[in-house]
């Protein structure tokens, strides 16, 4: 889980960073190009499929955790408070990640199959670019991959020191470096994912 | 320290035995002092099931002192009730008020079967430590005591890690049921010990195995059991089994 | 039958050696064939159970907890002595020996005492062995503390858990031979008699209490480390399930009952609360070592301590024993706060407690830490600031139970004390070897009367468990089982086996058929009562006698009245209790005799008609030097056998602590 975990969490900030060439306000030109390379690169083209074995991974063993989980106890509390003791966030992460998982499946439909498309069948160049913006242009999808980022926001929030934590490492120093770095970690890709679809549907990249 | 009476509703699981299913049961009790403590209260509560000619709840408690580790009731949602740092015996009933309804359950993990109302079978935990909680010296083996200095700090430690109970609480909170607290405590105990270390890669190893045999759940890290620990054994313990596990896992040449 | 305690010849520094030296040997072929029986996994028990575990003999052990790790040791705080003299101040061997046959008031034997403090140094490197995390210096090497009076530091203690610690060490100990198929472990089991075939312990019968029903075991030896009897007084410091069932029933099967009378009364712990207190809270004897105890000058003040000035306060034990101050022995300070309080001094709200002040302690660390930061111009808010740190570091966790349990803040406000029982120095008697007078039955630790004499100096129950489980019984079991060996495994259809197994059940069926009106509960708690006050921390010739017939009277109306809910074969938590009260009114009765046998005051016993002019107690050696053993004559009541003690190398003398 924590393996994986931290491979996704890698895996964001290409993405993240990446993507943030749209704030460039150069109509798209570098983020089309970052955006071909990284489509037809065959280094990339190899870890693309090493990114969808980890993502499958993560989720495969995320339902595991849940089944052994479940079993280790079958009868519930008739009466329990666990905000007592925990965060809500940190007890939601199948939730959370459920909520990512139909996220992603909209956000691979809208971009990923166009991408392969036009990578096999088409003759033209892909200006993913304007696929973006004529996505964005509409507020239930952007309404849509807000939800999805805070979502993304919670996993990440939890997931990043939770994974330090199943790696063993536990410092009186470092834990709460790590700990702030992780918050800072999931307020920046989230920020700059959210940012994407509401600044194309505002206009405020050209 | 003002002190009050209070009329209360309690709601108890009641289960004749490990075969049968059990249900919540409603009692009143009248006149609770705050003084008292909750287990006192509970005893009132089986006096008076006594003299009306009803079975009493069954639930464990001894030492009544908060070591022991028997003493094991899931209060108002909460393992050993509202206090922190706290075990079921020495909860007082000054954290109640008049008028309040108090729901009482057994622990609840498929390691920890219930025997009969409030009373759960732990022996998952000694077998646990059957696996390798243990440094093997027979008696009359051991060098003098001051022949190896031991770091402070690592002492320290060790013994914080020590001070766990075996109560379960960590379990019966953990929302994945997972004994990683109490077997984390007794991995890093052995660990910062210089006299652990021979055993250090087995003992893991086999402890680890054994909890997963016992049907304990997965640590996803939601830091429950630290809270609810009545003995605060802190979740660094859990970081510490994890990384020695790894380290045991990587480094063994065994399957 | 005369008593023979079997001690070896020789001086008393070499006895043990020597013994060890020619105690016969089983061959470890032969202990494979051999079966022990450990009822009890408290230190005694674990330790005995691990230990002979090791050596090969095959080990049965029984306790009534859910697991071995529970047992009551877990519950002593303070630490444990050895002769180790890491401290360099003098300590040695003897000196642990002679504090501790002075401390007990005379009334210990004197070889057993000898080897309890030869072997407490092997007991501290092997603790150690296990893993036991005993406090440290920074140099990392072992901590010591003085304890409950000494004069040198030999206390080992591990925060104020230490009782915890060692328990779990020998648990680790025994659950690795439980793992490795040496020790077959039976928890949830309470063992409800001994088996006796030609005239040797055999076996016992235990019920398993999640199911009920009753069990036949065979051994070739039967051990008894199964604690002390302190909840006969219904509220004592023990655990809510220690009970005397086991050592009673032996006691019925023919064993000794050595010394039933000789009771510690612990001075500091929590005091009573109202009629619902089902049990005390003892509060480390450590915090005597800093706190003051004091009473208002004036009767029936019912003034907030901080409002009673210093000129108004009677710190009665440094008025009364200038020498040793708030840190006279336990039998001593706990009379005299019994003493204030019937005089009407007492205070809280039930006027039977005494402080406990932590003001001056704080002041005077304060100021030393103030100083050693350089700031010499410290105010007293900061001093006092400085102060309740360091008394944190050092009283943390015990402030914190404090105020767990009373709701008051330790810090702010004196603690309240008053003593409450503690531990039993009487117990089953037994030889040098630790067998009872039934052979092949042993009892080990508190389980056993020997090594504490009148009264126990504290840190050390801890180090005598462990002495006789791990050091003692894995020799001198040998000398008892090497002629053993021929003996083969007795079938438990035997009669001898199905009779007692009978008899067991009958008395369950007896119980559960009264079908009274009154709970075990409440007769428990009358007992008490009669114990408390009139064979409790001051006894006379009348009350005893009162007492007895009052609890002839109890055990009557119980046999006839009392109500056990529930069924036989069935977890059933009432009917484990009401056995074990019905052996406790029996058990009472004879410590009220014992009480009136002993016509002096001594440690713990204090009888009324044997006290100096100015109310010290005062032993009688020339008439009371003796143990009295017990011997149970069924209903014609009990025949005493006595054990003459002798005093080689202590010479008693008058205890002073003036």
């Amino acid at each position: 889980m924590a393996l994986t975990g931290l491979f996704l969490i890698l895996f964001l900030i290409v993405h993240a960073g990446i993507n943030s060439c749209i704030f460039l306000n150069d109509g798209g030109q570098t983020f089309n190009e970052m955006a071909h390379f990284m489509s037809h690169n065959w280094i990339m083209r190899f870890l693309e499929v090493g990114l969808f074995a980890g993502l499958f991974m993560h989720i495969i063993q995320g339902l595991m955790l849940w089944s052994q989980n479940n079993k280790a106890r079958p009868v519930p509390y008739a009466f329990n408070q666990p905000n007592k003791n925990s965060k809500w966030y940190s007890r939601s992460m199948g939730l959370l990640g459920t909520l990512l998982l139909l996220f992603l499946i909209m956000h691979l439909s809208h971009f990923y199959i166009g991408t392969k498309i036009a990578l096999y069948g088409g003759d033209q160049p892909h200006n993913l670019y304007e696929e973006m913006k004529t996505i964005f242009s509409n507020q239930w999808v952007v309404l849509g991959y807000v939800l999805g980022v805070v979502a993304l926001f919670w996993h990440l929030f939890h997931g990043f020191q939770s994974a330090f934590q199943t790696f063993g490492v536990h410092h009186k120093k470092y834990s709460p470096i790590i700990k702030t770095l992780g918050t800072v970690y999931a307020l920046v890709i989230c920020t700059l994912f959210a940012l994407m679809p509401i600044a194309m549907y505002l206009n405020w990249v050209i | 320290m003002e002190h009050y009476h209070m009329n209360l509703t309690l709601k108890v699981w009641r289960q004749k035995n490990s075969n049968v299913k059990g249900a919540l049961e409603t009692y009143q009790v009248k006149n609770i002092s705050s003084e008292m403590s909750f287990l006192e209260m509970f005893d009132v509560l089986n006096e008076q099931l006594i003299v009306e000619g009803k079975e009493p709840i069954a639930f464990d408690h001894d030492c009544r002192e908060g070591i022991c580790g028997m003493c094991s009731m899931y209060i108002n949602g909460q393992a050993h009730g509202p206090w922190q740092k706290n075990t079921t015996c020495q909860l007082h009933m000054r954290a109640f008020k008049d008028g309040d309804e108090i729901v009482v359950e057994p622990w609840r993990s498929t390691a920890f079967p219930v025997v009969k109302d409030l009373v759960v079978n732990r022996s998952s935990f000694d077998r646990i430590i059957q696996a390798g909680g243990f440094i093997s010296v027979n008696t009359g083996n051991a060098v003098d005591a001051n022949a190896i200095p031991i770091d402070k700090k690592d002492a320290d430690d060790a013994f914080m890690a020590a001070a766990c109970i075996g109560c379960g609480a960590c379990v019966a909170t953990c929302k994945n049921g997972s004994a990683m607290l109490f077997v984390g405590a007794k991995v890093s105990q052995l660990a910062l010990l210089p006299q652990g270390a021979p055993e250090r890669e087995s003992r893991v190893l086999n402890m680890v195995a054994q909890m997963d045999k016992e049907g304990f759940g997965n640590c996803t890290n939601t830091y429950a059991c630290e809270a609810e620990c009545p003995k605060g054994i802190s979740v660094a313990n859990i970081a510490r089994l994890n990384s020695e596990f790894l380290k045991a896992g990587l480094s063994t040449e065994e399957n | 039958m005369a008593l023979d305690s079997k001690i070896p010849h020789g001086e008393m520094d070499k006895k043990w050696n020597d013994y060890k030296g020619h105690v016969k040997l089983v061959n470890p072929a032969n202990k494979r064939k051999l079966e022990v029986i450990v009822v009890g996994t408290g230190l005694a028990g674990a330790s005995a159970a691990a230990s002979l575990g090791e050596l090969g003999y095959k080990v049965k052990a029984f306790c009534f907890q859910d697991s071995p790790r529970r047992a009551h040791s877990i519950a002593a705080q303070g630490g444990i002595n050895a002769a180790k003299n890491y401290q360099n101040d003098g300590d040695s061997v003897f000196r642990l020996f002679y504090d501790t046959v002075k401390g007990g008031d005379y009334r210990a034997r004197e070889a057993n005492v000898h080897r309890l403090a030869e072997v407490s140094t092997a007991i501290i490197d092997q603790c150690v062995a296990q893993g036991v995390p005993f406090a440290r210096e920074y140099g990392g090497l072992l901590s010591n503390r003085s304890f409950g009076g000494t004069q040198v530091q030999r206390t080992f203690y591990a925060a104020g858990q230490t009782g915890q610690q060692l328990l779990l060490g020998a648990y680790s100990a025994l659950e690795r031979q439980v793992a490795l198929g040496n020790v077959k472990m039976y928890t949830r089991h309470e063992m409800l008699d001994v088996v006796k075939i030609d005239d040797k312990a055999r076996g016992i019968i235990a019920r398993d209490l999640t199911t009920g029903k009753t069990e036949k075991h065979f051994g070739h030896a039967v051990l008894l480390c199964t604690g002390g009897y302190g909840n006969v007084f219904y509220l004592s410091t023990n655990a809510m399930g220690s009970n005397v069932t086991a050592a009673w029933k032996a006691h019925k099967k023919g064993a000794f009952f050595g010394n039933p009378c000789f009771t510690q009364i612990h001075p500091t712990c929590i005091p009573v609360s109202g009629d619902h207190q089902s049990k005390l809270t003892l509060m480390s004897e450590s915090l005597r070592n800093d706190g003051r105890i004091w009473v208002p000058k004036q009767k029936g003040d019912n003034r907030n301590p901080k409002d009673i000035k210093e000129e108004e306060r009677d710190y009665y034990l440094e008025r009364r024993y200038p020498a040793f101050g708030n840190l006279v022995p336990r039998d001593v300070a706990s009379r005299a706060a019994k003493e204030r309080c019937d005089e009407g001094y007492g205070v809280g709200t039930t006027k039977m407690a005494v402080y406990l002040d932590y003001k001056d302690a704080i002041i005077r660390y304060g100021k030393i830490e103030a100083s050693k930061q350089g700031n010499d111009h410290a105010n007293q808010d900061e001093i006092i600031a400085l102060g309740k740190d360091v008394v944190k570091e050092k009283y943390g966790n015990l402030f914190e139970m404090y105020e767990k349990i009373t709701g008051e803040n330790p810090y702010e406000t004196p603690m309240r004390i008053y003593p409450a029982v503690h531990y039993t120095m009487g117990g089953l008697w037994v030889d040098y070897e630790l067998q009872t007078t039934v052979k092949g039955l042993y009892a080990l630790g508190e389980a056993n009367f020997s090594d504490h004499g009148a009264n126990r100096l504290g840190a050390s129950a801890l180090m005598q468990g462990l002495a006789d489980g791990y050091f003692v019984i894995p020799y001198t079991i040998g000398n008892y089982l090497a002629d053993e060996i021929h003996t083969a495994n007795i079938s438990t259809d035997h009669p001898a086996f199905v009779d007692a197994e009978k008899a067991v059940t009958d008395r369950l069926q007896k119980l559960k058929q009264i079908n009274g009106k009154q709970t075990v509960e409440s007769f428990h708690k009358r007992l008490g009562k009669i114990m408390w006050d009139k064979c409790g921390m001051a006894r006379n010739e009348q009350g005893l006698k009162q007492a007895i017939q009052e609890i002839q009277d109890l055990k009557k109306e119980f046999w006839s009245d009392v109500r056990v809910p529930g069924d036989i074969e069935e977890m059933n938590l009432e009917l484990d209790k009401a056995g074990r009260v019905a052996d406790f009114i029996e058990l009472g009765e004879l410590m009220c005799v014992d009480a009136l046998n002993r016509n002096e005051s001594c440690g713990g016993h204090f009888r009324e008609e044997s006290q100096t002019e100015d109310g010290e107690a005062k032993r009688d050696d020339e008439n009371c030097n003796y143990v009295a053993a017990w011997e149970n004559k069924a209903e014609m009541g009990w025949e005493l056998h006595k054990e003459m003690l002798q005093f080689e190398i202590v010479k008693p003398t008058q205890r002073s602590y003036k």
